[in-house]
């Protein structure tokens, strides 16, 4: 018998329980939605337009020859046009794709569940998330009850700054006196220092036996939720965590397309000064935005995370039947 | 000079660090769900032995460090430098106080250890993880004297001083770990 090598080892990261498990996660999810009369849709992985994010990067693929399409890194632009399309409530669990995310936490192919709640904002939709975690967990995990609490606030508790307000020095020196190494390139860049601190300090320290939200970002991290004016202005957007780990991201979706362009531009803008490829915007979606969308909330969250924690796996390879380094 | 990538980070990796070799011991990717990638790593120095946390930008390049690990024999040591020959090649290299640090204590002759080279010099000499020596050096142990735990300090052969039990002579040999220090048994002709 020839010598298994890592080349030839076929077999899989996740033993048979946690295949079961993930089996199990995957019917008390749908038995979730199903009772809650939130509808399962499929959209289509491929897609002309990449997402704008200058920091997720699409995938780039072709159907022939002319005929380039991206992967999607997330299903949330062809499901807002179902919603346009008066659907309802709507949820989908499907794999999307992010080129150069690799790690202990990240497989560049993962499992996500994002819903969508008519008529929610994000405050609804965080007890909404959380009874989905209740549910789909019951008698795996024993959680403490959920916390709530706004960025700024996590944020001057952990990291002991205020990203809405300090200048990049401050921030930095905050990161440094905590022990965190900063690079070089992001030492007067408020809004990587503001992600590092987000990583290395606070995230690390919400949800610790229980499922912690974060919500109210500042306005650079809108990416597609609403803003709401203020003292500080924030941006109507959440995160979820369990020990640590960032499980979901919501929004009170933005409406208004015009913002929504605007967002865009100001993304292609970014990577335009980061030297990173300009991609297609997707004007299907804008043109669904126009012609009006139910005010709703949405969120993804990362099943193959979840199911990390149910399983007391320390790594995604543990709970994917092949991760990155296996296929 | 070649470059890695962050995408290439593992631990083993030899880079260079503000003009140092080294090695990556860990390395960590972070993001936070919509923000900046970034890698956060553990670094070792192997000139110094130091162990660092350093954070890169993810997609950031550093310079390779051209350093190779190699099994080469200790053959003698002039007072300046310990000399070590590849086995294969008969190639020698001569390598300084700097690079052999506490290794000394432990060199025998003919011993394989461990040599690292960064740009074909060596930079850090490991002996091997047991080594046999004589001990040329200890109190006459006094039977059923347990006052230390039954153990006593003696000098080998090549000046390292090891605690051995009692009943261990002069002109024993013994086999030792290296990498803690201690004794580990006798070895009979």
């Amino acid at each position: 018998m020839a010598a298994v090598t890592a080349q030839t080892d076929w077999r899989p990261g996740a033993d048979l329980r946690t295949l079961r498990l993930r089996a199990e996660l995957l019917r008390r999810v749908r038995h979730f939605f199903e009772r809650r009369d939130v509808l399962e849709v499929q959209t289509p992985a491929l897609s002309r337009a990449a997402t704008t994010d200058p920091h997720i990067h699409s995938m780039a693929t072709a159907a022939g020859p002319g005929q380039p399409r991206f992967l999607h890194t997330s299903p949330e632009l062809a499901m807002k046009r179902l919603l346009a399309a008066g659907v309802g409530d709507i949820y989908q669990v499907c794999p999307v794709f992010r080129c150069e995310e690799s790690g202990a936490l990240h497989n560049p192919e993962f499992s996500m569940l994002e819903y969508y709640r008519v008529g929610m904002d994000h405050h609804d939709l965080m007890r909404d998330v959380a009874d989905l975690i209740s549910a789909a967990t019951a008698g795996w995990l024993r959680l403490g009850e959920p916390h709530f609490v706004p960025y700024g606030e996590a944020f001057s508790d952990h990291a002991g700054c205020d990203p809405f307000h300090d200048d990049a020095a401050t921030i930095a020196a905050a990161i440094a006196a905590r022990g965190v190494d900063i690079p070089d390139s992001i030492k007067t860049d408020g809004d990587a220092l503001i992600d590092l601190a987000m990583a290395t300090l606070v995230s690390p320290q919400l949800g610790r036996g229980r499922l912690s939200f974060v919500y109210d970002f500042p306005l650079q991290q809108a990416a597609l939720a609403r803003s709401r004016p203020g003292d500080p202005p924030v941006a109507e957007r959440f995160e979820a965590f369990i020990d640590g780990l960032e499980l979901a991201n919501g929004f009170h979706e933005l409406l208004d397309p015009v913002e929504q362009r605007r967002r865009f531009d100001a993304d292609l803008e970014r990577r335009r000064r980061l030297g990173l490829p300009q991609v297609a915007v997707d004007e299907r979606f804008l043109a669904a935005l126009e012609a009006g969308m139910p005010a709703c909330a949405g969120v993804a969250l990362g099943l193959d995370r979840l199911l990390m924690l149910i399983a007391g796996a320390k790594t995604l390879g543990e709970v994917l039947a092949f991760g990155w380094e296996k296929v | 000079m070649a470059n890695y990538s962050t995408n290439e980070f593992r631990s083993g990796l030899k880079i260079l660090m503000d003009g140092d070799p080294c090695t990556i011991v860990e390395n960590e990717f972070v993001k936070p769900g919509k923000g900046q990638a970034f890698n956060r790593v553990k670094i070792r120095n192997l000139k110094t032995g130091r162990v660092v946390d350093k954070t890169f930008k993810s997609g950031e390049s550093v310079e390779a460090a051209d350093v190779l690990e190699t099994e080469m024999q200790y053959l003698y040591e002039d007072g300046e430098f310990w000399h070590f020959m590849v086995a294969d090649t008969f190639e020698q290299y001569a390598a300084d106080a700097k690079a052999i640090g506490d290794s000394a204590k432990w060199l025998k002759e003919q011993d394989m250890c461990q040599v690292t080279l960064w740009n074909n010099a060596p930079i850090l000499v490991a002996p091997p993880n047991f080594v046999v020596l004589e001990v040329t050096e200890t109190d006459p142990g006094v039977r059923g004297d347990t006052a230390q735990g039954g153990v006593k300090p003696a000098t080998l052969s090549t000046g390292a001083v090891v605690r051995v039990p009692l009943f261990l002579e002069i002109g024993d040999v013994i086999k030792v770990d290296t990498r803690s220090g201690e004794y580990v048994s006798r070895v009979k002709d």
